[in-house]
């Protein structure tokens, strides 16, 4: 069965091996390469960075994104920053210790291969944005800053303010620019992806629908690269942005792509809260905040009940009546333990009733220590935008009184099953980024996706995509082919459909209630028996989606009600698939906790001997369960111990 | 709360367009001003009518999707935010809102409150970035720059796109907006080497896509939600000067 999952890690010595991968790999001839065209669908970091070196190769590309500017996707809100191995702090750092901490942080549930090379390639990143232009904060000397951040001991983050993405993204966003008024990217904005398709088991192009007039179309390539984010939103409530979806990943997984590890969820320790049913959606607080915030709840229920009542204020409890809980239970990490065990630890303390806010479920990340110390324009200059937006939010402000933050669904660190050249099982189809699963395992450390994304998109996709093309004559498969045919009139047949329904539940009323079966049995903490039950809940709901949803107006305008409709369709199925993985998956490892299996302090305990494996799921049919196929994960260089942060 | 809503409706690029009105009974103050408009979608749905479609994405104002003029400013009555980041607590009970698209020649209206802002996106394939390949550069702290400098050149990347400034100018210029990214790229050394040609193509493009003339009255700036300054424009100015001095396009 795992014999069809090759992942072509090369052999040899870990710090060869993509050295030697480069020199192994087929080239196209310069001139020949105009020969070629290459479809990129989305535009954040992985896409716009992919589809600008691609075209500055010589490539041929044509770039899709539905926001109505490439400049708008997902990324742009990433707020802390982007880990390099650049070792300028001279605190210790180097590539395989980022390479470490990575393994490490994803729980060994990903390929030592993968990350090595993300590591090797971080500090070519810095010096393409520095380059380009970006500006990350400096120090007064004119050199570039650095702050540590979330399951690291180094300062190796390198940061604007709090808009490092957005930053990040508008690098990528000139160099595609650039490539789009040389004529190199034919930029297709307000168009979405609705299919792939595949011709003799190749993927030969792409079809969308033009948002603005309904038009389906058919785009022919030599191959095809979707660049194309996560699926947070399966959750409803997330810190995703509305339009993020994964409706390109999962039309690509019926097309014959494994989809690897869908039950890998981020749940981010500091958001802001959920206030009320009206809620849309919810806000991350950067990471970096927890370097100067000290996390808190009170040390008794009868505290924490008074607070929340409106009885006392958080400034009323003394030092001795706080529970700096981070600080206790991991005395060597504290508040910079990673993502997943901050989570956990904020969810116990409010099932233990000692939570805060009007809904029991906050935590406090106070300031008053780091203001203390360092003055209030110190914190001002790091996170002011921060506290701004949260002031903005809340009311409250941060400066005088704790912030109050819950766990939210963050990013997925499953998706797409791809190889070392980071290609799916179908000739021609490559992830990228957020889109695929391969480089953070279980559980991502902060500051490590924006690496990710400008590492595939810059520095490894440009190299893989040619050892591909090469192997390929120039000819494009023609869009009058029937395979293009016939995925245009399915892909028609279902918008029609959707529109037909004319049930009495709106398109959120599915999503919101999906969301809830998700947060509930697939989020934070997961059981058999409530997997199960979920399984149930989830089959039932898709059943009542297409007789009864409502959706409103038709195909040949601008419609925002149809784009959701047809994503929340693609979300319902989804969502049964993470529940299977997360079934299967008897052990809990980073994000994936299954509450039958932790240790007697209550970490994840994960079982090395069953389950060091990514688990790649194929699509076998709408009413079949979908069939597993293992990839061995093999450590050669770092030895699986229980992760301690203590 | 209650709140009257006065909102412009416009079934596509040629229909006329007018305003619509609708009540809405149960608004909390805690909802952004978009949830309000999820909320009035979703009562709109319920009732068979086509909701009012309106841009936005990240809703944490970064991403510069959203776009509602609302009641005479861009963004709303607070200052340095985004549609998606002005909360109702910033209205009265009893309130009535008038939400009308951005109005510029440059941005023609899509649909409802949704316009075409893809003039921004051509301005900036002017010239907008530094003409590099990926790959063969430098180590990234070979060029040292002033902490003060790469401050200000901060200040003005932390646009987002969003036109905003367009709205707010009674002329619809876009010297804001461009003069934004000019001054970005003139005040670090990595953009040193192309700054004659990238102010002349930028404002080329600004203004052969209908965008108005300047007349500097600071509307632009004291709406922009990221509070990017007028200075840029005074830089843009000389920037352009000094290339005409000693330009090679006619």
């Amino acid at each position: 069965m795992s014999s069809k999952l090759d992942s072509k890690i090369p052999t040899g010595p870990l710090d060869e091996k993509w050295t030697k991968h480069k020199f192994n790999l087929k080239l196209v001839n310069p001139a020949n390469k105009r020969k070629y065209e290459v479809i990129v669908v989305g535009t954040g970091l992985g896409g716009a960075s992919a589809a600008a070196s691609l075209a500055e190769l010589g490539y041929k590309v044509k770039a899709f994104c539905f926001q109505d500017s490439p400049r708008r996707a997902h990324s742009i809100a990433a707020q802390g920053g982007i880990n390099a191995a650049k070792n300028y702090q001279n605190d210790g750092d180097s590539v395989f210790r980022l390479f470490y901490d990575t393994i490490k942080g994803g729980d060994y549930r990903s390929r030592e291969g993968n990350v090595y090379r993300l590591a090797e390639v971080s500090v070519n990143i810095i010096d393409q944005c520095v380059a380009q232009g970006v500006p990350f904060a400096r120090e007064y000397g004119g050199l570039l800053d650095n702050r540590s951040f979330g399951g690291a001991q180094v300062s190796r983050t390198f940061y604007a303010r709090g808009q490092t993405g957005q930053q990040l993204l508008l690098g990528a966003y000139g160099a595609l620019n650039r490539q789009i008024a040389n004529g190199k990217v034919e930029m297709h904005t307000r168009s979405e992806m609705l299919d792939v398709v595949v011709v003799d088991g190749q993927a030969r192009g792409i079809i969308t629908r033009d948002l603005l007039t309904g038009k389906i179309e058919s785009h022919s390539a030599h191959a095809v690269i979707l660049a194309t984010g996560g699926y947070g939103n399966v959750f409803f409530l997330s810190t995703n942005a509305m339009g993020s979806n994964a409706t390109a990943a999962w039309r690509a997984h019926k097309k014959g792509a494994y989809f690897a590890n869908p039950c890998y969820t981020q749940i981010h320790p500091t958001c802001i809260p959920v206030s009320g049913e009206h809620q849309s959606k919810l806000t991350l607080m950067s990471e970096s905040l927890r370097n100067d915030g000290r996390v808190w709840v009170p040390k008794s229920k009868e505290d924490a009940e008074k607070i929340r009542r409106g009885e006392k204020t958080p400034q009323d409890l003394s030092e001795d009546e706080r529970d700096y809980y981070l600080e206790r239970i991991y005395p060597s990490f504290g508040n910079l333990v990673p993502r997943d065990v901050a989570s956990r630890n904020a969810k116990n303390m409010c099932d233990e009733g000692r939570g805060v806010g009007p809904t029991g479920l906050a935590v406090y990340l106070d300031f008053e220590d780091a203001i203390k110390r360092d003055g209030e324009n110190t914190i001002s200059a790091k996170y002011g935008n921060l506290f701004d937006m949260y002031q903005q939010i809340t009311d409250d402000n941060p400066y005088k009184t704790p912030m109050m933050i819950y766990p939210a669904v963050h990013y997925t660190m499953g998706g797409l099953w791809v190889d070392y050249n980071l290609m799916t099982n179908v000739p021609g189809l490559y992830a990228l980024g957020e889109a695929n699963f391969s480089d953070h395992g279980a559980n991502r450390l902060g500051a490590s996706a924006l690496m990710q994304g400008l590492a595939d998109g810059y520095f490894v996709i440009p190299y893989t995509v040619g050892d591909y093309l090469a192997t390929l004559s120039y000819d494009k498969t023609p869009v009058d082919h029937p395979e293009f045919k016939k995925a245009e009139e399915e892909v028609k047949a279902r918008m029609e459909k959707l529109l037909s329904i004319k049930g009495k539940k709106t398109v959120d009323d599915f999503h919101k209630e999906l969301g809830k079966i998700m947060w509930e049995y697939c989020g934070m903490s997961r059981s058999a028996e409530g997997l199960k039950k979920a399984k149930g809940d989830i089959q039932k709901l898709k059943s009542e989606f297409w007789e009864n949803v409502n959706v409103i107006g038709s195909n040949d305008e601008l419609n925002l009600s149809l784009e959701k409709a047809s994503r929340v369709a693609d979300f319902l199925e989804l969502g049964e698939l993470m529940i299977d993985d997360a079934f299967n998956r008897e052990e809990s490892c980073g994000g994936h906790f299954r509450e039958e299996h932790q240790t007697p302090e209550g970490e994840a305990k994960r079982n090395d001997e069953d389950f060091t494996y990514v688990a790649a799921w194929e699509y076998k049919g709408d009413d079949q369960d979908a069939e597993l196929h293992k990839e061995d994960l093999e450590f050669e260089n770092v030895k699986l111990t229980q992760r301690s942060y203590k | 709360m209650k709140i009257t809503l006065k909102v412009w409706r416009q079934a596509n690029q040629n229909d006329k367009g007018g305003f619509k009105t609708y009540q809405l009974d149960d608004v909390s103050p805690d909802m952004s001003f978009l949830e309000m408009f999820d909320v009035l979608n979703d009562q709109l749905t319920r009732d068979g009518e086509d909701p009012v479609h309106f841009d936005h994405d990240c809703r944490e104002g970064i991403c510069g999707m959203c776009s509602m003029y609302i009641n005479g400013h861009p963004h709303g009555p607070k200052q340095a935010v985004t549609t998606c980041q002005l909360h109702m607590r910033s209205f009265n009970d009893g309130d009535t809102i008038t939400v009308e698209p951005w109005r510029a020649k440059a941005f023609p209206v899509v649909k409802d409150l949704v316009v075409d802002r893809s003039s921004f996106d051509r301005i900036l394939q002017k010239g907008g970035y530094v003409s590099i390949n990926t790959g063969g550069t430098p180590d990234a702290n070979e060029i040292p720059i002033p902490k003060s400098v790469a401050d200000q050149a901060f200040d003005a990347a932390t646009c987002i796109g969003c036109g905003a400034c367009v709205a707010a100018c009674k002329n619809a210029s876009a010297m804001l907006f461009t003069s934004a990214k000019i001054s970005q790229l003139a005040l670090l050394p990595q953009g040193d080497v192309e700054r004659s040609d990238r102010a002349e193509k930028m404002i080329a493009q600004m203004d052969e896509e209908g965008f108005g003339a300047c007349t500097n009255t600071g509307a632009c700036s004291a709406e922009c939600p990221k509070g990017i300054s007028l200075e840029n424009i005074a830089r843009m100015n000389r920037e352009y000067f000094s290339a005409k001095i000693s330009s090679n396009l006619v």
